[in-house]
C-alpha cells in the first residue's frame, strides 16, 4: 500500500520541477528503481496512473529502469550481484555484505513540453 | 484519498483533527489561462474524512490538451535525479535537528500487528516513568484506543490515525512535534502502524527503529520481510514467557535476522511477566543519555554563537 505514497511523492517531485523548470505536461517519466527497494512496481504504476490523474502528468509513460542489487562483502571484499538480503557471499559464504546498490528508488528524467 | 485530485492526505488525523496538507505547493500555478485553475470542489465526505485545500491546491483539471496549440511547445528532457523519497526525507531530517537540540532520544517501534507493542510500551513506561520525562505518539488506522492505554499511565500520548494510510511518515511525526510539548532530554516512543512492509522505507527523524517480534508469530519472518529487519537497529524478541508451549525455534528466528541483518542485537523479553525488560530498560537510558549530551553540546554551540 505505501506505493499509492511513493506515487504521491514522484508526483510532487514532478510538481516542483514544472515550477523550476516551467514545463506544462510530462510526457514520460523515467524511474530508477532497485531490486532490493522496497517497492512492488505494478502497485506502484498502478497508483502512479491514480494520482497523476488530473495532474500535469496525466497519460504520462512511466518507465522503470531496473537497478540490479549489490553488496560488498565485509569479510572478504568481493563486490557481487545480489537479488535479496539475506544472500550469502558467494566467495566466502559469508551473510555480512553491505548495500553498494539497488536499495533505492529516484526519478532520473522525464521527457516534458 | 480524494478522488477527485488523488491526494492521499484527506484521512490523516491527528488527535481526530485533520491533518495540514503537505501534498500541494502552496504557490499556485496557472499553466494555462484561468479557466482551468480549478473547476472541482471539494465536497465534505462523510464526517471524519475532511480537508478542505481550495486555496492551496493545485489542479489541473480540465489538462493542458484542452487549449494546447500546435507549435506552441516541444517536447524534451529534463534531468530530475532526485530520490522519490527526497520529501520525506528532508522532513526527517528536521524532526531528527529538532530532537537532537532537545536531547530527546526518539525511538521507532515497528512489528505486525498483535507482536505486543502496546503493552510493552505500557510496561516500558511504568518501568521508566520516575527516571525520564516520556512522550509518545500512536500511529493507527482508526481509533485512539492505543493512545488511551498509554494516557492511563499518565504520560502524554498523541493518536494519529493515517485512515487509509499503511505508516506513518516524517510530515506527520513533525506535525506531531508541533502540536505537543515534549520535554528536554526525554524519551519519545513512536509507535508505528502495525505492519512489517511499509514503515521500513520511511525514516521518521528517530534515532533508531526497534523491530518487535513475538515468540507467537513464524520464525521466518525475518526472511519474509527483510526490509524491516533490515532497517531495524535492534531487535526484541516478545512473548518469551509462552515459549514452553510453542514450536517456536529462537535460535533459527535469530540466524535468519542475521541472515538480513548480520550483527542486529536481539533481546529475548516478555512485556507481561518482566523477563528480559531490564536489559532493555538500560538500553533505553544508554541511548537518552547520549542523547541529553548531543542536546547540551547543541544548545552550549547555539549559546555560544548566538
Amino acid at each position: 500500500m505505501h506505493e499509492l505514497s511513493l506515487a504521491e511523492s514522484i508526483l510532487q517531485l514532478i510538481e516542483d520541477a514544472a515550477i523550476e523548470q516551467k514545463f506544462t505536461q510530462v510526457k514520460t517519466v523515467w524511474l530508477e528503481v532497485g531490486q532490493l527497494a522496497c517497492v512492488e512496481q505494478e502497485s506502484l504504476r498502478f497508483f502512479f496512473t491514480v494520482v497523476t490523474e488530473d495532474s500535469i502528468a496525466r497519460q504520462a509513460k512511466l518507465e522503470i529502469i531496473d537497478i540490479a542489487g549489490q553488496a560488498m562483502c565485509d569479510q572478504c571484499h568481493q563486490v557481487i550481484m545480489i537479488a535479496t538480503y539475506h544472500q550469502v557471499c558467494t566467495q566466502c559464504g559469508s551473510y555480512a555484505l553491505h548495500i553498494t546498490q539497488g536499495d533505492g528508488m529516484r526519478i532520473k528524467e522525464l521527457e516534458v513540453e | 484519498m480524494c478522488t477527485t485530485c488523488g491526494c492521499g492526505i484527506g484521512q490523516t488525523r491527528i488527535n481526530g483533527q485533520s491533518m495540514q496538507s503537505r501534498h500541494h505547493s502552496n504557490t499556485r500555478l496557472h499553466y494555462r489561462p484561468s479557466q482551468s485553475a480549478h473547476d472541482h470542489a471539494h465536497k465534505k465526505v462523510a464526517a471524519p474524512v475532511t480537508v478542505e485545500h481550495a486555496a492551496d491546491t493545485l489542479h489541473f483539471g480540465t489538462g493542458i490538451a484542452g487549449t494546447h496549440a500546435p507549435g506552441m511547445s516541444q517536447s524534451r528532457m529534463i534531468k530530475i535525479e532526485r530520490d522519490i523519497l527526497t520529501k520525506n526525507n528532508q522532513s526527517a531530517a528536521g524532526n531528527r535537528r529538532y530532537l537532537a537540540e532537545h536531547g530527546i532520544f526518539a525511538l521507532n517501534l515497528v512489528s505486525s500487528p498483535g507482536s505486543g507493542k502496546t503493552t510493552l510500551l505500557v510496561k516500558t513506561i511504568e518501568m521508566l516513568r520516575d527516571r525520564l520525562p516520556i512522550a509518545v505518539i500512536e500511529g493507527d488506522q482508526q481509533t485512539d484506543h492505543d493512545a488511551a492505554r498509554i494516557r492511563a499511565t499518565g504520560v502524554p500520548a498523541l493518536q494519529i490515525n493515517t485512515g487509509k494510510g499503511c505508516h506513518l511518515d516524517a510530515h506527520m511525526i513533525g506535525q506531531a512535534l508541533q502540536q505537543m510539548p515534549i520535554p528536554d532530554n526525554s524519551v519519545l516512543f513512536i509507535e508505528n502502524v502495525g505492519n512489517l512492509v511499509c514503515p521500513s522505507g520511511f525514516d521518521l527523524g528517530e534515532a533508531h527503529k526497534v523491530v518487535i517480534l513475538s515468540a507467537t508469530e513464524g520464525e521466518d519472518k525475518p526472511l519474509k520481510y527483510p526490509d524491516m529487519f533490515h532497517a531495524a537497529d535492534l531487535m526484541l524478541l516478545n512473548k518469551c514467557d509462552l515459549l514452553p508451549y510453542l514450536t517456536f525455534d529462537i535460535d533459527l528466528v535469530i540466524d535468519y535476522a542475521h541472515h538480513v541483518h548480520p550483527r542486529l542485537p536481539v533481546m529475548q523479553i516478555s512485556a507481561t511477566q518482566g523477563r528480559g525488560m531490564q536489559a532493555w530498560i538500560d538500553w533505553i537510558r544508554a541511548g537518552c543519555h547520549r542523547a541529553a549530551a548531543t542536546g547540551q553540546s547543541l544548545q552550549h554551540i547555539d549559546s555560544t554563537l548566538g
